[in-house]
């Protein structure tokens, strides 16, 4: 397997956190430490920025995400807010904004229904947002079984049920009961801070995980599909992997690593082994914070320390 | 008497302090690219000041240059530092003083580990664990409060 470069996005003024393509692959939105959410597209055959959102938060966004009906973006910020955006061709609105946490939003996410967003924060907590007409935002239920910052939530692709990953070193799962949120599931493995998550391709999709100290796991569920066990390991990454990102349409994994790499892996034969497919030694010439696959496949995105996003391409 | 105004260490030891470095013919020569090394790391760190005594980390010892490496290759440095009492409640901050320092000193594709000398504060892990984490860097250093605490001990007296 080989991996290329196909484009440099210049145009952050300090390291970029988080990438996130929209369902249909078209636009990628980037955001970071200078505050600002970046949106780029193709135009005359080349990646470009399209637009620049500014104004809506006053410290780092960490964190950004699309609706599944691609209309609405999600960013999260230190600022302790959450805002949602809202497209209309190649411009965005800022058409709410949620408070509640009581300090650095790290993540969010919306449901595969569209029906809920989650925030989580270093506050500890995950707040499950349900989504009304008329753009509203009514807090639907606050998690609190963490007991120290969490860094991540996603959606499993296809249910409205949760998982989220702290610096407690645990991922949990959550599903909605008759009267409310509840956590269903914890996993106790990794040995340090869990900074990022990503689901497989699949009916059952299966779980990748990566941790601050290099280690990556695979979680599957069998028969129950709420019983979550650990059903594969990838080889350690020598400094901390800050995230990790699951090609639905092909199957790749990748890694982006605090050694500047990033790392592609394909399952060997069996259901459980790995192997690494390539290694993009110096991807960035800094730590790599952020990997994402294009929903279409075979394009890979990446984000850095060094305030790049670039664009991979498999030949 | 003793003045107890909250003091963590009311007398810490004190220690002489390193000679400056001595320059050589060759460093001198523009011509020739110096690596850096760990004394050229200690002289960034040397006059950072303590958080509550008006003495420098070299002076109590919290750093000296054995405890530094560095790695040129693999752009790597690491340093662990002393607390002065196993259960100073400033060993975060200090830690904190020190990336700072090395985030703004030296360039920024240099890998920086700042750790807890081992076996010399009660809760070493959970510093450790938290110099570590480059989000919870990032997000104290938005924090102006903070920063402006950082600071003062960084600005040489």
């Amino acid at each position: 397997m080989k991996m290329s470069k196909l484009s440099d996005l210049e145009g952050h003024e300090d390291r970029v956190w988080n990438v996130a393509w929209n369902p249909s692959g078209t636009i990628l939105a980037s955001c970071g430490g200078d505050k600002s959410i970046r949106l780029w597209g193709l135009e005359g055959g080349s990646w470009v920025c399209k637009s620049v959102l500014l104004d809506g938060h006053q410290r780092t966004v960490r964190g950004v995400s699309w609706s599944p009906c691609g209309r609405y973006l999600a960013s999260s910020s230190f600022d302790g807010t959450t805002c949602i955006w809202r497209r209309q061709d190649d411009t965005f609105e800022s058409c709410a904004t949620l408070e509640g946490h009581e300090n650095e939003v790290k993540a969010c996410g919306w449901s595969p229904s569209g029906r809920f967003l989650a925030t989580c924060s270093r506050d500890k907590t995950v707040w499950i947002w349900e989504v009304g007409e008329d753009e509203e935002f009514e807090c639907a239920s606050v998690q609190t079984c963490h007991s120290q910052d969490v860094k991540k939530v996603l959606w499993h692709p296809d249910r409205d049920e949760l998982a989220s990953a702290s610096y407690d070193n645990t991922i949990r799962f959550f599903c909605e009961e008759v009267d409310d949120w509840q956590c269903y599931c914890t996993l106790d493995k990794h040995a340090s801070t869990v900074w990022g998550l990503s689901f497989g391709p699949g009916p059952e999709p299966q779980l990748a995980s990566c941790a601050a100290d290099g280690s990556v796991y695979v979680w599957g569920t069998k028969g129950d599909r709420r019983s979550w066990e650990l059903c594969g390991t990838l080889e350690r990454h020598p400094r901390p992997v800050y995230d990790v990102s699951w090609c639905r349409t092909r199957g790749f994994l990748a890694t982006a690593c605090g050694d500047n790499a990033v790392r592609v892996f394909v399952k060997d034969g069996g259901d459980c082994s790995w192997r690494l497919g390539c290694t993009l030694t110096q991807a960035h010439s800094q730590d790599v914070n952020s990997v994402s696959w294009s929903p279409t496949g075979g394009l890979l995105a990446s984000a850095g320390d060094d305030g790049y996003v670039r664009l991979w391409q498999i030949d | 008497m003793v003045r107890n105004d909250g003091l963590d260490n009311l007398a810490p030891s004190t220690y002489e302090r390193a000679k400056d470095r001595e320059t050589t013919a060759e460093e001198l020569d523009d011509s020739i690219e110096d690596e850096i090394d760990a004394r050229e790391i200690f002289d960034h760190l040397r006059s950072i000041n303590d958080p509550e005594h008006p003495l420098t980390l070299e002076e109590l010892n919290v750093i000296d240059k054995n405890h530094i490496t560095v790695d040129p290759e693999q752009m790597m440095i690491r340093v662990d530092f002393r607390p002065t009492i196993p259960h100073c409640s400033m060993a975060t901050l200090i830690g904190l003083a020190i990336r700072v320092q090395l985030l703004r000193r030296l360039p920024p594709t240099f890998k920086v580990d700042v750790r807890i000398l081992p076996g010399t504060h009660v809760s070493e892990v959970a510093i450790n664990k938290q110099l570590d984490d480059k989000e919870r860097v990032a997000a104290a250093l938005e924090n102006s409060h903070l920063l402006q605490v950082v600071n003062r001990c960084l600005v040489p007296r």
